[in-house]
This record gives structure tokens, sequence and C-alpha cells, in this order.
């Protein structure tokens, strides 16, 4: 049977599904806090343009979070399909990590996810209110377990191999908070907020260039302004930091990013060009001299290693991370440039009033996602050839598959997903685009989702004496 | 004092499957049953009798996949690839479910196309569960630390009984659920479906109770050799108390009686096929202490689940709690 190429399909499918995947939780860590700021400010203030906000964005974190729960159990059974020998290996050590996950974030979040939807007449505010934060407090979790695996895998420590084979544990400590794991878990964290930031202020944009004054439209823009203004900074930083981090311990997925093939003192910093893998060079560089040794170093003369330093059976695959970590950069530089447009405005006192800045915010809705999307790929892809860094090859730690079995998986894969995200792409874009108003339904008729249809449905319309708002006039 | 971690967490992976099969196959069971149900009014509520939960109900199959991968890799590594298909078709199923919750209340003119998802994912992701419990069950053949059979092993009649059983058991749990939920055409609905559903469980009861000893002679000897037969006797007995049971309950009318008395036909079975299995993980050959972890690996996630899965279980409760009761259609979800 044709193994490569079995081990080559079955990568391709863990990387459809965890892409696919990994944006949804993405969009739900940074929403599940915003949702409990707004309510948080709500209970607050007293304003109700904070509930109504709140309930806007409800209904979008509702159609998300199923997307997130369904892509997920595919990802928890795929480990043990198609990578059966890596699953054996590093059961052990990662299976009791994600173990924690399940237990102290999925069931959170699953537990009062109902509550935060549906629950607000069945247990009142102040409950409420602490099932919002519990769901957000359980995406938090979340990060913290699943970003302590990947970056073990990135990282190994803590670890010692028995005599079957498998890594086992050896200091629970180290394998948690591996060399890696604060670097990236930050980094992820932060990533997630900007996500969620972005398309909060894209849609905000939105609105307000159709109507000025839509007080929904107002909340969202500055709020994800100001986001744009304190966080994106903050990411550079705490991307530089984690950049460090690698170069430590993962030196050569540095020198892919950067497109350094040769080991060299005084290495340039290549802004573009055409890196060419089998000839081992970056083709049309476009450089600034000596700022690669500067920015890695801290030195202009500092030694920077090249890829060539390492077989060409270990080199990763260089093009796409050199290209996925550039567009990664200029997302992020992206958002500094709109956040450093809108503190201007607003120290003008005029944040509302220019519309070049929300049809740019509007251009920038999806960078979060694209930049989360190529930050994966450079870690990913990065760390090739090894699924545990340095110790376990990929080819090594596949199922004994069959080509035809994994494609055909793959080819159905790709097809429902297609139809299932693609309808809630669709759906999730029309509920951002529909107007936000604070509606006829009065402060406290939390009717999230299913109110909303039951009250499309004419038989009950009949039922409830023609009036699509039962709850009117109740007091908040 | 040292204690038996694998069997410990044997024991707690069980609990989860067993939570997993009870919680979700209620909400399975809806789905299965949605084209039947008399319109658009009364496919919503049945909708909104699980909507609060279901993805709670999930998540315990998910603890049963990463508790196996953290505590037995071996029998993880080795059971997945066994049943790689059914596998695949049941996690596109439940996708397919899954995202009906949502998307069906987001549209007006491709509503159909959800229920149609909503129906399909469910047959599809309870038949899938049905066939592996089968495959698993007559036994995966094993080659060093890996799957050593081949892509179709899992596909045999005895596994097609199994799947058909595990739909008819999912109908039962679904319809004596809406019973207890819903009140008026729907509930007199559900009541009939319960009865059909019911006979239709004992009798693949029946059926796999009498061809599951004729898979392995393990299997025979544990259910009919002397004197292991005094103690296992107790066991079919059970069924049939808990089948009349459950008749006299829908004869009777009875709101809560049919719900927990199909359980009660889908606890014994468990214990039925914990009785089959035990001591192995993977049968006939990989026992739970072969499959385990090293020790520290087991004790580590166990200090964290012993103090969460009871506070998982108080919430989990305390969810069913504010969701108690009819669903009130004129009012959905307040």
């Amino acid at each position: 049977m044709d193994w490569a190429n079995a081990i080559d399909l079955a990568r391709f499918q863990f990387a459809f599904t965890i892409a696919f995947h990994i944006l949804f939780p993405a969009v739900s860590i940074g929403l599940a806090s915003y949702l409990a700021v707004l309510e948080g400010m709500w209970l607050l203030t007293g304003r109700t343009v904070y509930l109504d906000t709140f309930k806007f964005w409800l209904k979008i974190f509702a159609v998300v979070f199923g997307m997130g729960v369904v892509s997920g159990v595919v990802m928890s059974y795929q480990f043990g399909t198609n990578w059966s020998v890596f699953s054996d290996k590093t059961g052990p050590i990662l299976g009791p990590l994600m173990g924690y996950e399940v237990l102290s974030a999925f069931f959170l979040e699953a537990g009062f996810l109902g509550v935060m939807l549906f629950g607000m007449q069945k247990v009142g505010k102040r409950l409420h209110f602490l099932a919002t934060l519990l769901v957000a407090l359980g995406t938090a979790f979340s990060a913290f377990w699943i970003l302590s695996v990947n970056s073990w895998m990135q990282t190994p420590a803590g670890y010692a191999v028995n005599e079957v084979g498998q890594f086992v544990p050896d200091d629970w400590w180290a394998i948690v908070f591996n060399p890696s794991f604060p670097y990236r878990l930050v980094h992820m964290v932060l990533a997630a907020y900007l996500t969620t930031a972005f398309i909060v202020g894209a849609t905000g944009a939105w609105h307000l260039l159709r109507d000025n004054k839509n007080p929904l439209a107002r909340v969202m823009f500055s709020m994800a302004m100001w986001m744009a203004v304190v966080v994106a900074p903050l990411q550079i930083v705490a991307g530089d930091m984690h950049g460090l981090n690698t170069l430590e311990h993962q030196p050569a997925k540095i020198a892919a990013m950067e497109g350094h093939f040769e080991t060299r003192r005084g290495a340039p910093l290549i802004l573009f060009g055409l890196p060419d893998q089998e000839a081992a060079v970056v083709r049309y560089a476009v450089e600034i001299p000596k700022m690669g040794s500067l920015i890695l170093t801290h030195e202009l003369d500092g030694e920077v290693k090249g890829l060539e330093e390492w077989p060409r059976e270990d080199w990763p695959n260089v093009p796409l991370v050199f290209w996925s970590f550039r567009i990664m950069l200029a997302m992020g530089f992206g958002m500094v440039a709109l956040g450093l447009a809108s503190l201007l405005l607003r120290i003008r006192g005029r944040l509302y009033d220019s519309p070049w800045v929300k049809r740019a915010a509007v251009l920038m809705g999806p960078a979060g996602l694209i930049a989360v999307l190529c930050g994966w790929i450079v870690t990913e892809v990065g760390r090739q050839p090894y699924t545990v860094y340095g110790l376990l090859r990929t080819a090594d730690s596949a199922s004994p598959l069959d080509a035809p079995a994994v494609g055909a998986s793959l080819a159905a894969f790709m097809v429902v997903y297609m139809l299932v995200f693609g309808a809630g792409t669709f759906y999730l874009l029309r509920m951002m685009g529909k107007t936000p108003s604070s509606g006829d339904q009065g402060p406290d008729a939390l009717l999230p989702t299913r109110a909303a249809a039951m009250s499309m449905n004419p038989e009950l319309l009949r039922a409830r004496g023609g009036s699509g708002s039962g709850n009117t006039g109740a007091s908040s | 004092m040292s204690l038996d971690y694998p069997l410990i967490w044997a024991g707690l992976i069980g609990f989860a499957v067993l939570a997993y099969l009870l919680l979700d196959g209620f909400d399975l069971g809806i789905g299965i049953l949605f084209p039947w149900l008399g319109g658009e009014a009364e496919q919503d509520i049945a909708m909104n009798s699980v909507a609060p939960v279901w993805d709670g109900n999930e998540t315990w199959l998910v603890l049963g996949g990463g508790g196996l991968f953290a505590v037995f890799p071996l029998a993880y590594a080795i059971i997945l690839p066994a049943l790689y298909a059914p596998m695949m078709a049941m996690l596109l199923g439940l996708i397919l479910r899954g995202v009906a919750f949502e998307y069906r209340w987001r549209t007006v003119r491709g509503k159909f196309l959800w229920n149609f998802s909503f129906t399909a994912g469910s047959l599809i992701a309870t038949l899938a569960q049905g066939i592996m419990l089968g495959a698993l069950i007559q036994g995966i053949e094993v080659d060093g630390r890996a799957y050593g059979g081949g892509w179709w092993d899992w596909l045999t009649p005895f596994s097609l009984v199994t799947g058909l059983a595990m739909v008819v058991g999912y109908m039962l749990l679904g319809s004596t659920w809406l019973i207890l939920k819903t009140e008026g055409a729907l509930q007199e609905f559900s009541r009939r479906v319960a009865w059909y559903a019911g006979w239709g469980t004992l009798a693949l009861i029946g059926i796999f109770s009498l061809w599951t000893p004729l898979l392995l002679p393990e299997y025979m000897e544990r259910w009919f050799g002397w004197p292991a037969i005094l103690y296992v006797a107790p066991v079919p007995v059970l069924v049939l108390a808990a089948g009349i049971a459950l008749f006299l309950g829908l004869r009777r009318k009875a709101e809560a009686q049919p719900f927990i008395f199909a359980n009660v036909l889908f606890i014994l079975c468990y214990i039925g096929i914990i009785i089959s299995f035990y001591p192995h993980i993977v049968p006939p050959t990989v026992t739970i202490w072969q499959a385990a972890g090293p020790d520290s690996s087991l004790k580590f996630l166990l200090v964290g689940a012993s103090v969460l899965i009871p506070i998982i279980v108080v919430y989990t409760a305390h969810a069913y709690w504010v969701f108690r009761g009819k669903i009130d259609p004129s009012a959905g979800y307040h």
C-alpha cells in the first residue's frame, strides 16, 4: 500500500479539520469575555444599550459555540483514528492534560451555556451573570490546557521514556509549564481577543456607515477600537517574546520564518522574496542589512543559524512558513495602524466622523481570523517533520492507514464542512448584518434565540394574541 | 496503601460512557423521531425540550474519548483505527445534527434542510454507535501494540443488529422523554411510539443476549458456565421486570415512570456488557491493566477528576432543574 500517500492524506485531513476548528474557539474565547463585560456593564450602569448589545452578540455566540462544539468532537477522536501510534506513545502525558480540559472547561461551558442562552427569566440577573462569567472562564481554562498540550509537543519537558516506547510523566509541573507554554498562551489568548474585537468593530462600523447615530453600533465600534489601541501593540510585544523563545528551542523554525538558509553573522532581515527550498536560496529578496541579527540576537553582528545547520530531511516547508509569517505580521501591523487612527480621531472627539476609518474597520473584520490561521500554520508547519519536537517524527506517528480509507473520510469531511460551515458563515454574516436595535421586547425579555423564531411562527403568534413580544412592558 | 488505579479509571470511564448513552440517547432519539412529529409547532417543542442541555450531554462523549486517550492510550490506539469508518460516520452525523439546533432558527426557507440534517445526523450517529458497540463486543484483532484486522471487520450481521438495537433503544428513550416533558397530542403520540419502541427494544435485547455468548467462548463461560450462571441470572430477570414496569407505566399513562424504566433497561444492558467484557477493555485480548498508562498519569488525572466530576454532576443536575417541567409552547424559552 502507498504509505507515504496515506500519511500525506492524514496530515491534510488533520490540517483541514483543525484549521476550521481553531477559528471557532478563537472567536468564542473572545466573545465570551466580551459578553461578560457587556452584561457586567449593564448591571453596573443600568444602561440598556449594553444589554441590547449583549443580546445582539449572544445569538451570534450561540451559533459560533455550536460550530466549535461539533468541530471539536472530531478533534478528540481523530488522534486515535489517524494517529494511533502518536496516541499510544504520548497518551500518558497529553491525555491527562486533555482530560483536565474536558473536566474543567468543556463541562463548565456546556453546563452553563444553557442557562446563559435561555435562563434569564428562570434564574434571575445575578445567577445569569454568574453563568455568563463561568462560560467565559470555561473558554479560558480550555485555552490554558490545550495550549499546554500543543506547547509540550513543541518543547517537550518533564518526561521519561518507558520500556515500550511511551513517553511517561516524570515531573507534571515541568510538563504543564513547559518552556514555550507561557509565551504561546499569552500570544493565543491575545489573538483570540483581537480576532473578536475586529469582528465586533467591523460589525459596528458597517452599521455606523448606514446610520451614524445607532447607539449599539457606537458601543461596538468604540469598544473594539479601544481593544485595537491597547491589545494590538501588546500582541506585537508578546509575539516578539514568543519568537525569541522559539529561537531558543526551535531555531530551525525561526530560520524558516526568516528565510535564512545560511548561517552568518550580521544576517539581513528579509522583508520579501521567493524562498526556493530546492536551491536553498531566497530569490528576489528585499532585505534590510544586519536587521535580522539585530532583532534575533540584539547585536548587529550576532550569529544567526540558517537551515544549513540541519540535514535536509529535518527541514520544514520553508515557503509556506515564510509567507504565512509575513501575512500574520501584516495583519498585526494593520491592526495597530487602525488602532492609532481611531485614537487620533477619538482624542479630537471625532471617533464616529471619518467614513474612511469605518471602511477600513469593515475591511479589517477578518484580520484576526487570517492572522490566527497564518500563525497556526507558522507554528505547526514550522515544527515539521516532528509531532513531538526532535523526538517523534510525523511519519512514525500515524495509524496503520490505507490511503483509500483516509481519502474517503477526508472527502466526506470536506463536503460536510463546506456545507455546514458554509451555511453557518452565511447565517453569521446575516445576523451581523441585521441592524442592531434596542428592540421592542422590554429590557429583561431576554428571549435570545428561540423566542425570535417562536414569534415568526404564525400559529404561535395567534396563540399569543398576535403579539410577537409577550413580555412587553416587563420592568428590568 | 496502593490503589488499583486502572480499575478505578475503568469504572470512571464506564460511568462517563453510561452517562453519555443515557443523556445523549434521548436527544438523539428525538432527532430520529423528528419527521413523524405533527408539524412544525410540535417539532419546535421537541427541540426546545433538549436545546439547553444537548451540548452538555455530548460532552460526556468527549470525556469518554479523552479519558480513554488519557488513561488507556493503548486501547484508544487499537479501538479507533479498528472502528475507523463507523467512527467517522458518527462524527459527521453529530456535526449534522448539532448545528441544526442553531441553524434551524436562523432561516425560514431553509428550515426543512436543517430538519433533515437533524434527523439524518441523529440516525447516522446512533446507528454508528450501535455498530461500534457490536464490533467491540465481537472482538478486535490485535497485532503487537496496534490494530491487526482489516477495514471492514466491524461490519457483520451481529454489529448490524446492535446498530438497529441502538436506534430502537434511543427511540424508546426519546419518546419516553417527550412523555415526561410535553402534553396533549404530542404526549399521546409519544406514548404510542414508546409502546412499539419498548417491544422492539425488548425483542432486540433478547436476540442480543442469546447471540453474544455464541461469539466468543469466554462469553459462553461467563453466562452459562456453572456456577457463573447463578451470579449473572439476576440480570435477565431484572430486564424482564423493568420491561413490565415500563409497559405498566405506559398503560396507566404515568409521566415519569416510562422514562425511568427505559433508563433502567439501558443500565441493565450496560451491566450485562460489562459482565461479558471484564477484565478486558479490548476483547478478547487486551485487559484493563495492559492498556493502562503509568500510575503516575492515572493518579495525576484522578486527583482532578475526584473533585471535578462531583461538581460537574451537581451543576448538570442544576441545569436540568432550571429547565424542569413541561415545555410551554406559547412562551418558548425565557
